[in-house]
Order: C-alpha cells, then structure tokens, then sequence
C-alpha cells in the first residue's frame, strides 16, 4: 500500500489548521469587539464557507487562482509559480473550508470571556499582548482547543474543494479522500476500503480527543 | 485637590455628566444601581471614554478631551478594585500578586513581601477558586497595592459577599484605606456602608451628582427627595409653607414647625428613629396617631402610623422594643420633633 496519501493529507491539514488557528483567532478577537452592524455583515462572508457547497468553494477559488485568472495569472507571470495542480493548492481549499469553524468556536470563547479581567490588567499596567495571551487565550483555551480540533477533522475529510483544485494526480496530489473516490471509481474496492478504515480510525481518535476536552471543559468549571 | 474629575458621556438617552473634586480621603459615591457611579470609575481608569472633559490626579492631566490628552489605563496609576476582584483564574496567587509589580526585575520579592503583608502566607501556589471570598479580596487588594497606585476606586467591594462576611471584609477594607493615605473613591448603594467607610459623600442621580459634602453634614441635610433616600430616610412626603411659617406635610395632612429652611421646599422628611412617643398632646408637632402596623426587627420595632383618617400616607416609627412595650395601644400619642424634620426639594 502506497502512504503518499495519508501524508499528503496530514501535511495538507495540518499546514491548513496551523494558519486558521492564527486567523481564525485574529478575526474572532476583533469582530467580537466590532459595532453591531459590521459584526452582523462580517460574520455572515465569513461563515458562508460553512454552508457552501465545497464545489462552490473549489469553483471561486478557480476564480480567483486559477491559471488565467487575475491572482493565478500574476504569479504565474511574475515568479512562475502555478497556483493550481500542486500538492499546496489543497491548502487554500482546506483552509477556506475550516475558517469558519475555527472562527466559530474562538468568537464563541471570547464572548464568553469576562472583560473585566482584561480591564484589571491594564489598569494593573499589563501590556495589552500580555493580557490577550496569558490571561485571555488562557481563560478560551478550551473552546479554542476544541475549534482547533474540529478544523483538523475536517481539513483531513476535505474534498470537494480540493478535487477540484489540486485535482487528483497519483504520489503528487492525492489525498485520502480523492484517492477514497478515484479507487472506488476503478472498482478497486478492497483499496478503497482499507482507506476508509485509515479514515475511520483517524475521526474517532479526534472525536475523542473533543470529547475529553469538553469532559475537562466540564470538570474545570465546577471545580 | 488630589483628584479633579469633570466629565460627560452620553450612552444612548443616558447622560452622565459628573464633576467634583476629591482629596486625600475616602469619598463615597452613593446612587441607586444604573445613576452612573460605576461608569464614573471606569472613566477615570481609563477603560471607557468620556465624550468630553478633564480628569487631573495629582497634578498628571489623565483625560483632556480640549488638548486631546487620553492616557491609556496602563499610564494612570489608577488602583481598581472591582466587584468580583477579576483575580486571574489561571494563575496563582503569587502569580496574581506579581502582575501588580512595575518593576519587572523585583517581582519576587516585592510580591512576597506583599502576600506577607496581606497574611496570604500560604496561599501563594493556590488558584483563586481554591480560596475563600475573604482571600479573594485580599489576593486582589494585594495585587493592586503592589502596583502602587495614586488612587484607589472600590466598586461596590462587598456586594459578592453573604451578609455575615460583609462586614469583616469591610474591617479588613478600611485597615487597608487607613494605610494607603491617598484618595480613594468607594462606589456604594449601601447607605450604612458609605457612611462607616467614607468621609465626603457624593449623592448621584441619573448620572449628576445631586449633593456632596462631609457625611454628617450630607446624612443631616441630604437636600434632595432622591439624597434622602439614599441615605435612609423612609418617610417622606409632599409638603408646603403655610402662611404661619408652618409646614403642611401633605401625605400625612399634619401642619408641623420645622426648623430648618422652608424656601423652596416641596417635601420633608424625617427618619423613623426621630418619631418617638410623647406624653403631652400640647408638645409641638404631636400627633395622636392610629397604629396600622406593627414590624418586629431583631433589635426594635418598626410601628407605621396613620396621623388621621383619611391621611393617604403612613409615618414610620422605630424603637426599641421596651420602649414600645411600655405605650403600646391602638392609638398613641407620637412627636416629629421640629429639628429633626429634613426640609427637601425634588
């Protein structure tokens, strides 16, 4: 059994979540502090994603990167890097993808958060980078950990975006679930069903790892 | 003056517009909840931005809206004590303490010495939960001190707490207040609390302060319907000058002498404990009242009187209990002595 993909797919979520973890944080600290109207129209272009189908997603991305269009176009001409058909290209599928759920979960953290230990740290003298990650990332770590986590399972399961994107090219571009689709296509089940358990084994081991965040969530605060 | 505040701020169709000066000594500012006192305090730290005024502490301009002068609460050396403390739930208390220190490079030991002084020996691996209301306090006291600020603002330190703590922790409040010796602003709307800790009282309404004085002074004449109040006077009623120079006193339909000023007024008001019994119904301002009620408080009673028949309003009364026992009847003969009549305006 060739690995290619189970590799390509971990490199793919992980690169993918490492950068939604710091954006995803980054908008939800300040459209949380956002006046209600901007608030309203932000959240609406940023959890789209959510409910889109991922062809819709895979489609605007081809918009915007793909070889003779505007962005794709301009990278191509100036450092002759083509933005679609590469192993990365998955990146930008995965992580348009799982934005809004870690946006979600770490907008829901920080509203949760009692302000008034921000206001006694600057009071206190604390520098405002101090409070946001030793007293308030601290204090949301449970529901930022567990959007983290939710991100990742669904970077790993991410396909129609990156189909259509990175396409699938055997030891270049495959992905577990492109190679999922592109096994059972050739009728080479017993293939396919092995990655389906790989696949399997993958989610339960992170749902566990949700569970027993949310468990100790739990036990924290009644403690 | 160690404090100067004149500020206004308008929060959709509510305005506060407050100005006063504070020394170095206690001044309470005492209103109902949603008058502005907490928004007054966290103007002066800093945390929320007045539309437009001046804040002066000790000489530093903290908020100039005319030279576009806003400190950021970092820079203002401003003590908060807020009302749930806001100790940092993931550190401990020696961590917490520490945060206070500005000098980074004497933590430690500063922090130390403080937990020292606070009797938080201990404590200091301990996280806040782990601690009892009473710590609590004193972990955040400690860490403000620490952090050695030009004034102290307490909002409402003791209302997290059950009534039988409240009053140690006031003790415990007060020793630190007597020590610090610099200006400290308490925000109350506990009367009783105000008046044992503070030494000027600020009386606030709907964002304005309505009266501010020394306390015996503000507890003596509180001025206002709303002062009166506050500071616990419970029967009250509309009133005006009658010709004689008496005093119709509507609620209860009694014609009263009252010694204070009567220019202006449109209500007074006396305290329940300056009702009393009298023997005489020739003594002035006597009334023979019938008794509607009768309260029983741990320590007295409250007894509420109709002055006649047809009077729309009751008049309070509070005694110790022997007291009571000793004329109790259905109807009793009561005074409202002149002096102790609290001549107000609305």
């Amino acid at each position: 059994m060739d690995w290619f993909p189970l590799l390509n797919s971990l490199r793919i979520a992980v690169i993918s979540t490492v950068i939604i973890f710091f954006a995803g944080i980054f908008a939800a600290y300040y459209i949380a502090k956002a006046p209600r109207l901007v608030k309203g129209v932000l959240d609406v272009i940023l959890t789209m994603p959510l409910v889109l189908p991922p062809t819709v997603v895979g489609y605007l991305l081809l918009c915007l990167l793909g070889p003779r269009r505007p962005v794709g176009s301009f990278f191509l001409s100036a450092f002759g890097i083509k933005m679609t058909m590469t192993w990365w290209s998955a990146i930008f599928a995965t992580s348009v993808v799982i934005f809004p759920l870690m946006y979600r979960t770490a907008r829901g953290a920080f509203e949760s958060f009692d302000e008034t230990l921000a206001y006694s740290g600057r009071t206190l003298g604390l520098s405002n980078t101090f409070i946001f990650w030793r007293i308030r990332m601290p204090a949301c770590r449970q529901g930022i950990l567990a959007g983290t986590v939710l991100a990742f399972a669904r970077a790993l399961g991410e396909y129609g975006a990156t189909s259509m994107i990175a396409g699938y090219t055997p030891g270049r571009t495959a992905t577990i679930s492109t190679t999922v689709y592109q096994l059972w296509r050739t009728d080479n089940d017993a293939l396919a069903f092995k990655w389906v358990l790989v696949n399997m084994a993958i989610s339960a081991v992170v749902l566990l790892a949700v569970n027993m965040l949310e468990k100790k969530q739990k036990r924290e605060r009644s403690a | 003056m160690a404090l100067f505040v004149d500020i206004e701020k308008k929060l959709g169709n509510f305005l506060l517009d407050v100005s006063f000066e504070a020394d170095r000594d206690v001044l309470a500012l005492l209103g109902a909840s949603g008058c502005g006192k907490s928004m007054t305090l966290k103007c002066i730290a800093g945390i929320e931005r007045p539309d437009s005024g001046r804040i002066v502490l000790d000489g530093r301009v903290l908020f100039d809206s005319d030279k576009r002068i806003d400190l950021p609460p970092q820079k203002r050396r401003v003590g908060y004590l807020f009302q749930q403390y806001a100790l940092f739930p993931n550190m401990t208390v020696e961590q917490n303490v520490a945060c206070g220190v500005r000098d980074k490079s004497d933590r430690p030991a500063r922090a130390a010495e403080m937990i020292k002084m606070m009797h938080l020996e201990g404590t200091e691996k301990k996280k806040p939960a782990q601690l009892s209301g009473g710590q609590q306090q004193r972990v955040a006291l400690a860490r403000i001190l620490v952090n050695d600020p030009e004034v102290l603002l307490l909002d409402e330190p003791f209302s997290a707490l059950d009534a039988h703590l409240r009053f140690s922790l006031e003790q415990q409040v007060r020793e630190v207040i007597e020590s610090f010796g610099r200006t400290v602003l308490l925000v109350s709307h506990d009367r009783d609390e105000a008046f044992r800790i503070a030494s000027h009282i600020a009386v606030m309404r709907d964002g304005r302060i309505e009266t501010m004085g020394e306390k015996h002074e503000v507890f003596a004449a509180p001025l206002t319907v709303n002062g009166a109040r506050l500071t616990g006077c419970k029967n009250i009623t509309p009133a005006r000058v009658l010709e004689d120079g008496r005093v119709l006193a509507e609620d209860w339909g009694l014609a009263l002498a009252v010694s204070g000023e009567t220019e202006g007024l449109t209500h007074i008001g006396i305290r329940m404990h300056d009702v009393a019994p009298c023997e005489n119904e020739n003594e002035e301002n006597a009334a023979l009242c019938a008794v509607v009620e009768e309260i029983e408080n741990p320590f007295s009673v409250t007894v509420m009187l109709r002055p006649y028949e047809e009077a729309q309003g009751l008049v309070g009364m509070e005694l110790p209990k022997e007291t009571w026992a000793a004329v109790r009847a259905e109807k009793v003969l009561v005074r409202l002595p002149a002096e102790a009549i609290i001549t107000l305006k609305e």
